[in-house]
């Protein structure tokens, strides 16, 4: 995986990110199964393990979940991998965001904006299961769909703190339960 | 990502809300604030700013969520931004989004170092396959969570739940590419949820 990797691919990979930002309403988790399409099945730069422990690595540390999104830069290419795939995740939303605050407060209530939020919000919600999806199936086997369905009733039901979570999945995980 | 929990408690500020000092404080107290959040900062978010420094009232932080949540782009990194802006322009802005950023990314960059050097160890290998499906797990229960928003939605249940569904089958299933995805099924929502509106708007006038 650590290979010097062209940089005819960068570029394709860094377009293809810098696009993705404007598609993450939601939030980069809500894209991440596209990110998966194109690192893991087309260009085959990080393996399913690597991917479903950015993720992992990115959950179980704070701040911003977006940065799952260095992990996997980093995993393919190191430090410059990291910041040049975090920068081209951000630079758009954030050029965007940076706008909308100035032009957009005022504006919430119209009807455009009203119907962007409606119509989206199905979408997220069908993004992130096939997220969720890609993250479960990445795992070779079954026995640890029973911690992911155990994970989402847990997340959906109660309020119980994520990081505990984590923590059980990695101890469930070391002792080589699943 | 949960705007109305965090919008259910809570005063409004006061008339004289206090503002930051400096860029280097939004910095400082982004950074402060973006360690305290595993696996979610915008409640922390809200702690800090509305409860705390008092620099947004409950309603500035709601109009601010609002926005963030219909923009693409982290939700919590453009809070940050429009939080920044709303005080010192763009250095503001990036003085915050900086400030969330910088060290929560040295120290995640140290843990994937970490599982790198460790990562054909078996116990390293099977702590991160639980720590994955887990994570699976968190994700598909926020969506679980969202889902049950959708009630309210005015394009009602049923067409949700289709364009949902094929969100989903498009993704997950076939792996389409997912920009040819959310420009067709996206442009058809959001146009069936403005007539809706209109709709809903007329009726009420």
């Amino acid at each position: 995986m650590t290979e010097a990797m062209p940089a005819s691919d960068w570029l394709i990979l860094l377009g293809h990110f810098l696009l993705l930002s404007l598609l993450s309403i939601g939030g980069a988790i809500t894209v991440a199964s596209d990110m998966h399409r194109v690192m893991v099945d087309q260009m085959g730069l990080i393996t399913d393990a690597q991917f479903s422990a950015s993720i992992a690595i990115a959950q179980a540390s704070p701040g911003p979940n977006v940065l799952f999104v260095a992990v996997m830069g980093y995993q393919a290419a190191g430090i410059a991998g990291a910041v040049a795939i975090l920068t081209a995740i951000m630079l758009p939303s954030t050029t965007l965001a940076l706008l909308a605050a100035r032009w957009g407060q005022a504006r919430r209530h119209w009807l455009s904006v009203r119907a962007l939020k409606a119509g989206m919000a199905p979408l997220v919600v069908g993004l992130l299961m096939a997220t969720g999806w890609i993250l479960a199936t990445a795992i070779e086997g079954w026995h640890h769909l029973v911690l992911t369905v155990m994970a989402a009733l847990l997340v959906w039901k109660t309020r119980v703190h994520l990081l505990l979570l984590i923590a059980a999945g990695a101890v469930i995980g070391a002792i080589g339960w699943i | 990502m949960d705007g109305k929990q965090v919008l259910a408690t809570e005063n409004t500020g006061d008339a004289t809300t206090p503002v930051p000092e400096s860029p280097l404080q939004l910095f400082l107290v982004f950074t402060l604030l973006a360690l305290q959040g595993f696996g979610g900062v915008i409640a922390v978010a809200q702690r800090v700013l509305v409860e705390q420094r008092q620099w947004l009232t409950r309603d500035q932080f709601i109009e601010i969520l609002a926005l963030a949540q219909v923009l693409p782009g982290p939700n919590v990194c453009n809070v940050a931004l429009m939080t920044g802006d709303r005080f010192f322009g763009w250095r503001g802005a990036f003085a915050a989004l900086g400030g969330m950023m910088a060290l929560p990314l040295v120290i995640v960059l140290a843990v994937a170092a970490a599982y790198a050097q460790y990562a054909t160890d078996a116990v390293v290998a099977g702590a991160f396959r639980g720590m994955g499906a887990v994570a699976a797990g968190l994700i598909l229960g926020t969506a679980l969570k969202l889902a049950s928003a959708l009630a309210s939605n005015p394009m009602g249940a049923r067409v949700c739940w289709i364009a949902g569904a094929g969100m989903f089958v498009s993704v997950a299933l076939l792996r389409l590419p997912l920009v040819w995805v959310l420009l067709v099924l996206g442009s058809l929502a959001c146009a069936f949820a403005w007539t809706r509106l209109r709709a809903a708007g007329a009726a009420n006038d």
